[in-house]
């Protein structure tokens, strides 16, 4: 299934072990602590970046040789070189007509095959296969802070997001204004937020850390302090972080979320000890039809309210 | 217009001189004035209906989007678009006996012909426009929703296409009053008259998707 | 009475924008100034203004490619100095609300107003010289094309001191483009410059694909044409295709902010991904509307500079109309990750990939034109050498992001912003400069500083990888585009070096203007009496350079590929051989100057100036103008004058001593 490694990748089952040349890579680009794509803490990363460094290296076994070919064939064949052989008419040999179309032609099929296999294999609204129950989490990107509500547990934090190590996270994502993209690079696959309309997307963090998050889609002003941070726990400390939470402060209420809503910038992670319920599918639902209830400011007020300006 | 006008037209003598061994059109030189502005005309056209496809293509994924307003069943007043579409059909046909007209024997048939396409073109338009302030003045304006919004670009973009039709006709008529039916003015009606049956062509289209499978 | 506009709108309180602004005034003031005091309006009016000739208008799109490309860079150094400050939390020197008009202008002006000038400059100066023939089909077209453009451009320059321009990346998307979300002119200004620039664009696509196809030299059918025709054709239909989707996608976004149509906003039921599908419709073919002209570019230069012909024409032909097909079949590619289904996400992928096929075979045709060759290292060449090594790397990183899996974690980052830069760079922005070096002698009858190219040349190569090799690792790093400022530590290294990169750019950039002016100070010493100073290939190099503005006294009779270098070889010895001709030299005409180009984007730029501000009377008023500019020029009856023979023949004379003296 999903956790699994896909059977073309060769590897061995959750792709633990990143191909040789991913390691030499990875480590010559990561040497002071990087933390990026080529550094994954979970499978759907781990098997993206196997499949980028074969294709990579798939596509480099024909990209080098035509650069070094270039390079060889101008320099001997310069004006200069006696040695070399002109044939000043020789323009065309059915062998290498056909050779040129049926060597890259071949590379494609064998890419496009892969590609066929590992999009359905990491589609993100696939859910994982693993033991354990998965953790449910809604995402409402703001202007310019990321929501995230635990529709289990009834709680909801700003700008951070607590998730238990080696479970499997189910998102729901939507945008109460602009367009963002929820991005976790070390966590992998992306996927848009947009207005009145739920993307979904499942992910796992393997190992407890705490990950960069943040949008990828550009969202206006505040966009470059859109950022958070996950922090992936052992499950028992996740557990206690949700009661931890619960027992704190902060409710959010309708009004509550209206205030949250109104643009700002490089907000501090905050939690929310309580929600209103469904909050989420009402957000979702105040785009997608002018008689709805508007939770959210219409328009015309956003435009006054984000000081976008 | 061109210069290819100023190159003698290479391909009639050597057609006439080999006879038996013609040489392709692709090989005999610039084309004729005519042809140039011809083919330049339809290319424009070929543009001009991928940008119709386009708002097409926006009608079609918008036809649901009525945001609890007004659909086109509620709205759509068949008969008046039948109307619109019989003037416009009858249009293009005195459109056809205008460019008959202006062939055999240039005058004052050329004249009437096209003032009755005019006057087709304006009813067409004034029911169009009736059609737009009725809708409008029932809170069904364009603003209503993403469904109105196709619908009044849609239409909105064919009746502009008829209204710019229309001036230009009327500037043909007079061109072909003061300056005669020369070679230039002959060119600017053979594209106005492949112009007006090109939106005659789209109407249908417009027809067939916002009045009839839009009301059902 | 004056719609939005007020003093607010003068950025006076902002220092940066207001010098830049202000700078741009002043050397436009002292530009304007300068020819006055010379006296050289009358000669620019009419010589270039109002000229009708295909290969001053080539010429003058060229010059407004370099002159936008020095806007576009000074943001682009801009965006880098400050990622440069910008890091560890520190906040820079440019706010949000300028960085993000500057990316923004940044993109628009390159593609729009560099990338397509130029190429664009290059086909109107080139395909009726390689034609065979006297000019474009629609001549006056011609001039209204580029001087629409050049409304555009003028309005988007304008944003600088006028208002502000679009604050949401070069492809504008909604809802954050609606009046919602940007309220103010910004992104008026970019619809309106786009909307006239791109009415400049279909007719200048509509103009050369005519051109192509029915005005050709006597016995040139198709397969005998040169490669650049087919790259200029396949390029020119597909902004005969693919523009009107702009207009019409761009006029429902201006419908949603003007009239308070729901195309796109959030509420009312529109559908922001529509414009994002229906953008990309237009966007994907754009790409390659600026890369094949460049590939036909160099397989002019391979040819002529190895000696021989271009190895597996028919296989060159194939491709690229095939690059042509599929190209509006791959749009999805830009955005895999908004949720949609792993069959449709697969299935754009892998159509997407298919592209690579014919672009491999053009690489290895060219590969093997080299192959047997007697390799001239002229610049020209340097730079389409530096294209292929180039140019496959940045195609690779594409063919990378065509694998959904992949461009999930890789999609908006700087990897992509390197993946294009180095295709666009690489690709179209070396092919131009390559065009540009290989037929400046055609257009000016002298060669361009040898020297001096080289080392443009290899500042662009250098800086080229310098400031975008960065941009991968720091994509891979999980850094996404657009951000105006940065805290992780570890990316710092490598925005310094892509800050030194674009340094070294600069320095090529500078070059590349001292390089022009030394060229035209030393025009005698490099001067090229014979108008084949390459030993070309094609019909360009027949006739003289400067050519004379009817181009051939005769026209030109083709038995062949590589018509130019048939003639020279079946000639006699002496000298260079005349080009066969298809007719006596007699009765050229030619189309008379006219002012209608220059005069309908005065009124353009009226009408566009006054919808951005909503000052409806000037509007009005700007329409009128241009309408009743079009119907002046409808009643002019005599378009075309006849050259004197004595010209033709004088002309003849001179460019055949010139020959046997050489
Ligand atoms: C001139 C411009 C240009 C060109 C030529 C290309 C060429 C290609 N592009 Fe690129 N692109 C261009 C300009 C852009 N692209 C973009 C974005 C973009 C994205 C979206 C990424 C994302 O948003 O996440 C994808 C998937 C690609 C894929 C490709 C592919 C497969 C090619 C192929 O055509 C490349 C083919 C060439 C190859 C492969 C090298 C030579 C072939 C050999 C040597 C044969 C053997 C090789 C193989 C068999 C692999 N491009 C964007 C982003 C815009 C934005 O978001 O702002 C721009 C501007
Ligand atoms: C000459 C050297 C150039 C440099 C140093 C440069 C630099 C940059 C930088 C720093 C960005 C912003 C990246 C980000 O989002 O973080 C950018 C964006 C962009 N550049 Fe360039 N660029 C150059 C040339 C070009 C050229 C020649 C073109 C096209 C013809 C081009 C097209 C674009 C586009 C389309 C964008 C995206 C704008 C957006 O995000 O909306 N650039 N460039
Ligand atoms: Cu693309």
């Amino acid at each position: 299934m999903r956790g699994d490694a896909p059977a073309w990748a060769g590897l061995p089952s959750r792709g633990r072990r990143p191909a040789a040349l991913g390691s030499t890579l990875g480590l010559a680009l990561c040497l002071s602590g990087c933390a990026g794509v080529l550094d994954p803490q979970g499978p759907i990363g781990l098997q993206q970046r196997t499949i980028l460094l074969n294709a990579t290296a798939v596509m480099l076994a024909i990209v080098v040789p035509v650069i070094l070919a270039t390079l060889a064939f101008a320099w001997w064949f310069r004006s200069r070189n006696a040695r070399a052989r002109y044939r000043p008419d020789w323009s065309y040999s059915g062998r290498i007509e056909f050779m040129v179309w049926s060597i890259p032609a071949l590379v494609i099929l064998f890419l496009g095959g892969m590609t066929w296999v590992a999009t359905h294999d990491l589609d993100p609204a696939r859910p994982l296969a693993a033991p354990r129950k998965p953790l449910a989490v809604e995402v409402v990107s703001l202007d310019w802070k990321w929501l995230f509500l635990y529709p289990e547990q009834g709680i909801a934090t700003v700008n951070r997001l607590v998730v238990p190590a080696g479970t499997p996270l189910s998102f729901r994502l939507t945008s109460a204004s602009v367009m963002n993209s929820f991005f976790v690079p070390q966590l992998g696959s992306q996927i848009y937020t947009m207005a009145g309309m739920e993307t979904r997307l499942h992910l796992q963090a393997d190992r407890p850390g705490t990950y960069r998050g943040l949008s990828a889609q550009f969202s206006g002003g505040g966009f470059s302090g859109m950022h958070f941070d996950v922090l992936a726990q052992e499950p028992a400390a996740f557990e206690a972080w949700v009661a931890g939470v619960r027992a704190g402060d902060g409710r959010l209420d309708r009004a509550g979320y209206e205030a949250l809503a109104k643009p700002s910038q490089a907000e501090p992670p905050r939690t929310f000890a309580s929600v209103a319920p469904n909050l989420f599918d009402q957000v979702l639902k105040t785009w997608m039809s002018r008689s709805a209830a508007l939770l959210c400011a219409p328009p015309r007020q956003a435009a006054d309210l984000r000081g976008d300006k | 217009m061109s210069v290819a006008a100023s190159v003698r037209d290479p391909a009639a003598p050597q057609r006439g001189s080999t006879g038996s061994d013609p040489v392709p059109v692709s090989e005999r030189g610039p084309a004729p004035t005519r042809i140039v502005v011809g083919f330049g005309f339809w290319l424009y056209l070929l543009s001009d209906i991928v940008m119709f496809a386009t708002v097409f293509a926006a009608h079609a994924v918008l036809s649901q989007a009525t945001d609890g307003g007004p659909a086109g069943r509620d709205l759509f007043d068949q008969r008046s678009a039948f109307i619109e579409t019989a003037l416009l059909l009858g249009s293009s046909l005195t459109c056809g006996l205008m460019m008959r007209a202006a062939r055999r024997a240039p005058g004052r048939d050329f004249q009437l012909w096209a003032g009755a396409t005019l006057l087709l073109g304006l009813a067409f338009l004034g029911l169009e426009v009736r059609e737009f302030a009725g809708l409008i003045g029932r809170d069904a304006g364009p603003g209503r929703s993403a469904f109105l919004s196709a619908v009044f670009m849609l239409v909105g973009l064919h009746g502009l296409h008829v209204a710019v039709g229309l001036f230009w006709l009327g500037i043909m008529m007079l061109q072909a009053a003061t300056l005669g039916f020369r070679a230039m003015v002959r060119r600017r009606l053979l594209c106005f008259s492949l112009f007006w049956h090109a939106i005659d062509i789209v109407w249908i289209g417009v027809f067939t998707t916002v009045y009839l499978l839009g009301s059902r | 009475m004056l719609g939005k506009l007020s003093w607010s709108a003068l950025p006076l309180g902002q220092p940066i924008p207001l010098f830049a602004g202000g700078f741009v005034v002043v050397v436009i003031l002292g530009v304007l100034a300068l020819v006055t005091l010379k006296g050289w309006w009358p000669y620019l009016w009419r010589e270039w203004i109002t000229s009708v000739d295909h290969k001053r208008i080539g010429v003058m799109y060229v010059l407004l490619a370099l002159v936008m490309l020095l806007r576009g860079f000074t943001d682009a150094i801009m965006m880098r100095s400050q990622l440069a400050l910008a890091t560890g939390g520190a906040p820079g020197y440019l706010p949000p609300e300028h960085y993000d008009q500057i990316f923004s202008a940044h993109g628009v002006i390159m593609i729009f107003f560099v990338a397509m000038t130029f190429t664009i400059g290059l086909m109107n100066f080139v395909l009726p010289l390689q034609l065979g023939v006297r000019d474009v089909a629609f001549p006056t077209l011609n001039s209204v094309g580029f001087w629409l453009t050049a409304s555009g451009v003028l309005l988007v320059n304008m944003s600088l001191v006028i208002g502000a321009f679009a604050r949401t990346g070069w492809l504008a998307y909604p809802p954050l483009s609606e009046l919602a979300y940007s309220p103010d002119v910004g992104v008026d200004y970019y619809l309106v410059a786009l909307q006239i620039s791109g009415v400049g664009t279909l007719l200048s696509g509509i103009n050369l694909t005519t051109t192509i196809l029915k005005l050709r030299a006597p016995g040139m059918g198709y397969s005998r044409m040169p490669v650049f025709c087919w790259t200029a054709l396949a390029s020119n239909l597909l902004i005969v295709a693919a523009f009107p989707i702009l207009t019409a996608t761009l006029g429902m976004l201006m419908l949603d902010r003007y009239l308070g149509f729901h195309f796109f906003t959030n509420d009312g039921g529109g559908n922001p991904m529509m414009y994002i599908n229906l953008i990309w419709a237009w966007g994907h073919p754009e790409v390659y509307i600026l890369i094949l002209p460049a590939f036909g570019v160099f397989s002019e230069i391979i040819a002529t500079f190895s000696g021989k012909p271009l190895f597996g024409y028919r296989s060159m032909v194939m491709a690229t109309m095939g690059i042509c097909i599929l190209s509006f079949m791959v749009w999805l590619h830009h955005f895999f990750t908004m949720g949609a289904g792993a069959d449709v996400n697969a299935f754009f992928g892998i159509t997407t990939m298919i592209i690579a096929v014919p672009t491999g075979v053009k690489v290895f045709n060219w590969l093997f034109t080299l192959y047997g060759g007697r390799i001239r290292f002229e610049v020209p060449m340097l730079w389409a050498l530096g294209f292929m090594v180039t140019f496959v790397i940045g195609g690779m990183t594409g063919v990378l992001l065509a694998v959904p899996p992949i461009d999930f974690v890789l999609h908006n980052s700087l990897f992509l912003v390197a993946h294009f830069h180095n295709v666009i760079i690489g690709g179209v922005l070396f092919g131009a400069f390559a065009g540009y070096t290989y037929w400046f002698p055609k257009a000016f009858g002298f060669r361009l500083h040898d020297g001096l190219g080289r080392a443009v040349f290899w500042c662009w190569l250098i800086g080229f990888y310098l400031a975008f090799m960065p941009l991968y690792v720091l994509g891979l790093m999980g850094m996404t585009r657009r951000m105006q400022h940065t805290t992780d530590p570890a990316w710092a290294p490598w925005l310094y070096v892509a800050m030194a990169g674009a340094g070294v750019i600069l320095l090529g950039i500078v070059l590349t203007v001292v390089q022009l002016v030394v060229s035209i100070r030393r025009r005698e010493a490099l001067r090229d009496a014979t108008g084949d100073p390459w030993n070309g290939r094609t019909l360009e190099w027949a006739t003289a350079s400067p050519p004379p503005p009817w181009n051939f006294s005769r026209l030109p009779r083709v038995h062949g590929m590589d018509a130019y270098w048939d003639m020279k070889e079946a000639g006699t010895r002496q000298g260079a051989a005349e080009p066969e001709a298809a007719e006596a030299a007699e009765a050229v005409e030619l189309p008379r100057n006219s002012m209608a180009g220059f005069v309908t984007a005065f009124f353009a730029v009226l009408l566009g100036f006054a919808t951005i501000w909503h000052i409806w009377w000037l509007a009005i008023g700007g329409l009128a103008g241009a309408v009743a500019v079009i119907l002046v020029h409808a009643w002019r009856t005599e378009t075309e004058q006849a050259v004197p023979d004595r010209a033709l023949r004088a002309y003849e004379a001179a460019l055949a001593s010139a020959r046997s003296a050489s």
